[in-house]
């Protein structure tokens, strides 16, 4: 055969999501620090960092369900089916904080603090279940006649729920060097006070979510701790110790733009870790991605699309951060 | 209680949520076609009253599209939590047409949102319009592709099931199924139409309280416009989507009349009201025009329509439901045409603006469109049951696997979820209305020109009529 069409798909998905994690991660990460900055201005400046494009990042996220539905229809039913609860709990969190962008400037004074909660907890619980919902990916998922086989609580393991802990701080660091990037004055001051404990924190859950996923799936073991793979994937733990010391350097240093891109490689080296412990999986632990793919004739249809589209996507949404580049001040009411 | 099984509690939640959603894009592809209107008309008149009206307008657009957005993205999910099966089973037809909606229009939507919501100062004021139709393009592509896949599942052609799995075999004959090229003129006309009385509704709503300026004139005069030009055009649409209907599923058009029998050779008759029960199976208290059926349904006075009882049973839509979802539709059409025929009677009289018994009911049309929609969604999803995907594949086969007590548990959150959070932005929206456009928004500031660059969003002390921040800034503290 000529084109792997479901590996192809497979990349173009890997790269949708990542996508959705970086832009929607330091996005859900504002609402997340949201506490930790009480002025009603300074919380109009971090959101107004995001309201031009938060809606954009999401279209991530509603391209990661589509393409998955398209191209891997198998995988989109059975894994959808298993993660029903905290996928529902996700989405209802994602209104919540989607809603509150266009509220919180439009309520009263009196009622503003409904729609801070809102954007609050809705970011939080988000996040959490986006996290539960990986953690319970990656535990695998029971599938017979290709229809999801499990319970319908089987995603509420300690590990999942960790997973869900882990994600809110890695949004949360994104977020936060995102602001710093972004802002300037005292809330940059408070942000830039924060980055350091949380990369520590996030050093710390890392390091669990590393040793605990190997501890509990043999399978994920083997793949990291025989010879020769062991050489070939340890670059992936150096450098992140390498990234997150860059990071705290950047911080101390005071530098304005380095840790936002230090933060989103460690997202990336985080997310090709958990590639190379899945991979080929689609439906862990047994279903690949050619055994989920939809024909080749949806996959090549879409295909043309994808690889001729993709690349206005990405110049109009450069193009829209670039006209609101620069820091977010008090003045700029986009709102 | 009701001992509702998980499947019907699936299909309540899918009707839910989907009811809630519709609403929102339809208000968007129709305001963002107005938006893109009214710019180009400012840029072309440089009248200033255009531009009042774009701010205005954008605005409510805004709210409109966040609860479009996080709505939307339920639904997204949906397919693949409660209809797993269906999802498994078509997901490489209707999963694949998804895909091309995100990719070509959603994308397109948020990608230039931003720029139209905020970048007013940022960009050269042919950048803004560009953006505004990209926006405005993105609304037109979406609904393409979502009727597409809806109108394959209501007409599915150009494929082949082989292992139980859809395999497409031809994709022009996929995305231009027998009843798409109607079911998507009917929809974008709809959200045209009812965006428009939307619109002509918060003018009547000024005028009755004596605030009378030319841009809520214009309002008015635009949408009276669109009430006289369009609302007819849909009536047609209408016509010859009903006639499409009637040839690939004869069973809902019999259920739309409540059409039990034919008897002999004689034309079937319009049952204007009555109440079609499905276990006696006739239609109770009817009040029937005879031939009418026929004249409309077959544009002749012989032929007969397929009447109920020629379908097995377990192959009806419910016809008491959209006997009536079907009949509220209809007539708000009429009375929409209605509207549109006195506004121009009023308009040559030049007592438009005044004639409060008219402004009345402009007012009280405002809804009129959204409730039409819904009515015409219902009757259509409805009169496809018992299937999904017509003829191919049962709603009851398609399905997850969830528990009741799992699909009450998320029913009921998304029903209060929903109710307090949507009805508390219609409430914004609504307030925004009543606030009314205001002179001089988004005035030249007094530095910068077109497609220069400007300092970032500097505030419009100048053109700012109560001297504060940025035009929708200086609202938020007003409201």
């Amino acid at each position: 055969m000529g084109i792997d069409l479901p590996l192809i798909w497979a990349v173009i998905i890997i790269f949708g999501i990542m996508m959705y994690v970086v832009m929607d991660g330091f996005d859900l990460g504002i609402g997340i620090l949201f506490p930790f900055i009480k002025g009603k201005s300074d919380r109009d400046v971090m959101m107004n960092t995001v309201a031009p494009v938060w809606d954009g990042n999401e279209t991530w996220l509603v391209l990661g369900g589509a393409a998955l539905f398209g191209a891997f229809p198998l995988a989109y039913s059975v894994v959808l089916s298993a993660l029903y609860l905290p996928l529902i709990l996700m989405l209802i969190g994602l209104i919540f904080r989607g809603v509150a962008f266009e509220f919180r400037f439009k309520a009263k004074d009196a009622k503003r603090h409904i729609w801070d909660k809102a954007f609050i907890g809705g970011s939080l619980v988000a996040t959490f279940f986006q996290g539960v919902a990986l953690g319970a990916f990656i535990d695998g998922i029971q599938v017979v006649n290709r229809q999801y086989a499990g319970g319908g609580l089987d995603w509420l393991t300690p590990f999942s729920l960790f997973c869900g802990v882990a994600l809110i701080v890695a949004y949360a660091l994104l977020g936060c060097t995102w602001l710093i990037m972004k802002t300037e004055g005292k809330l940059q001051e408070q942000m830039h006070n924060l980055a350091r404990p949380l990369a520590l924190v996030l050093l710390a859950v890392i390091g669990i979510v590393s040793i605990w996923t190997p501890m509990t799936h043999p399978e994920i073991a083997a793949r990291w701790f025989t010879l020769p793979n062991l050489f070939w994937f340890l670059p992936v733990p150096l450098l992140v110790l390498v990234t997150l010391y860059g990071l705290i350097r950047a911080v101390a240093r005071n530098a304005h733009y380095t840790p936002f891109l230090l933060t989103l490689v460690l997202i990336f080296l985080g997310y090709s870790g958990l590639g190379i412990s899945l991979w080929p999986n689609i439906v862990p632990p047994s279903i690949s991605i050619w055994d989920a793919a939809s024909p080749p004739q949806s996959q090549g249809f879409l295909l043309v699309g994808a690889l001729f589209i993709i690349p206005f996507i990405l110049g109009y949404t450069f193009w829209s951060y670039y006209v609101f580049r620069g820091k977010v001040t008090h003045e700029d009411g986009y709102h | 209680m009701f001992n509702l099984q998980a499947l019907d509690l699936a299909r309540m939640q899918f009707a839910f949520t989907i009811s809630f959603h519709i609403i929102f894009p339809a208000i968007t592809l129709g305001l963002a076609g107005y938006l893109a209107v009214l710019e180009g008309l400012w840029l072309k008149t440089r009248n200033d009253t255009y531009r009042d009206l774009y701010h205005f307008w954008s605005k409510i657009f805004a709210v409109n599209f966040g609860m479009g957005v996080v709505s939307g993205l339920v639904m997204a999910y949906q397919f693949g939590t409660n209809w797993s099966r269906f999802s498994d089973f078509a997901g490489p037809i209707t999963g694949t047409l998804l895909t091309y909606e995100v990719l070509t229009a959603f994308f397109l939507e948020a990608g230039f949102l931003g720029v139209m919501l905020f970048g007013w100062n940022r960009v050269g004021r042919g950048l803004h319009f560009f953006s505004t139709i990209m926006v405005s393009l993105g609304t037109l592509i979406s609904t393409f592709w979502i009727l597409a896949s809806n109108s394959w599942m209501q007409t599915p052609q150009g494929f082949e099931i082989v292992n139980g799995q859809m395999i497409p075999v031809d994709w022009l004959a996929v995305i231009f199924n027998p009843s798409f090229p109607y079911r998507l003129m009917h929809m974008a006309t709809a959200a045209f139409v009812a965006t428009a009385f939307f619109v002509g509704s918060s003018a009547a709503w000024h005028l009755l309280r004596g605030k009378d300026n030319p841009a809520i004139r214009t309002m008015l005069s635009m949408a009276m416009w669109m009430a006289l030009i369009v609302a007819p055009i849909q009536a047609v649409i209408g016509d010859f989507h009903g006639l499409n209907t009637l040839k690939h599923q004869p069973a809902k058009i019999a259920a739309i009349e409540g059409h039990w029998e034919n008897h002999g050779n004689e034309p079937t008759p319009l049952i204007l009201f009555g109440l079609p029960d499905m276990k006696a199976e006739k239609t109770r208290f009817a009040v029937e025009i005879p031939y009418l059926g026929s004249l409309i349904l077959t544009h002749s006075l012989d032929k007969q329509v397929s009447a109920l009882k020629s379908f097995a049973p377990e192959d009806r839509p419910n016809s008491t439901i959209i006997f009536w979802s079907f009949r509220v539709m209809a007539g708000l059409g009429m009375l929409m045409i209605l509207t549109g025929l006195w506004s121009l009677w009023l308009r040559k009289r030049g007592t438009l603006y005044s004639n409060r018994a008219f402004l009345y009911l402009a007012l009280w049309m405002g809804p009129s469109g959204l409730i039409a929609i819904l009515a015409g969604w219902f009757t259509t999803e409805i009169g496809r049951q018992p299937w999904v995907v017509y003829g191919l594949m049962r709603t009851a086969d398609a399905s997850s696997g969830h528990s009741v007590t799992q699909m009450s548990i998320t029913l009921a959150l998304f029903v209060v979820v929903y109710f307090s959070l949507f009805s508390v932005g219609l409430g914004y929206m609504m307030r925004l209305v009543r606030k009314g456009p205001k002179t001089n928004e988004g005035a030249e500031p007094s530095h910068g020109g077109p497609g220069q660059q400007r300092t970032p969003a500097r505030p419009l002390s100048a053109a700012d009529d109560n001297g504060e921040g940025e035009y929708s800034h200086s609202l938020n503290k007003e409201i």
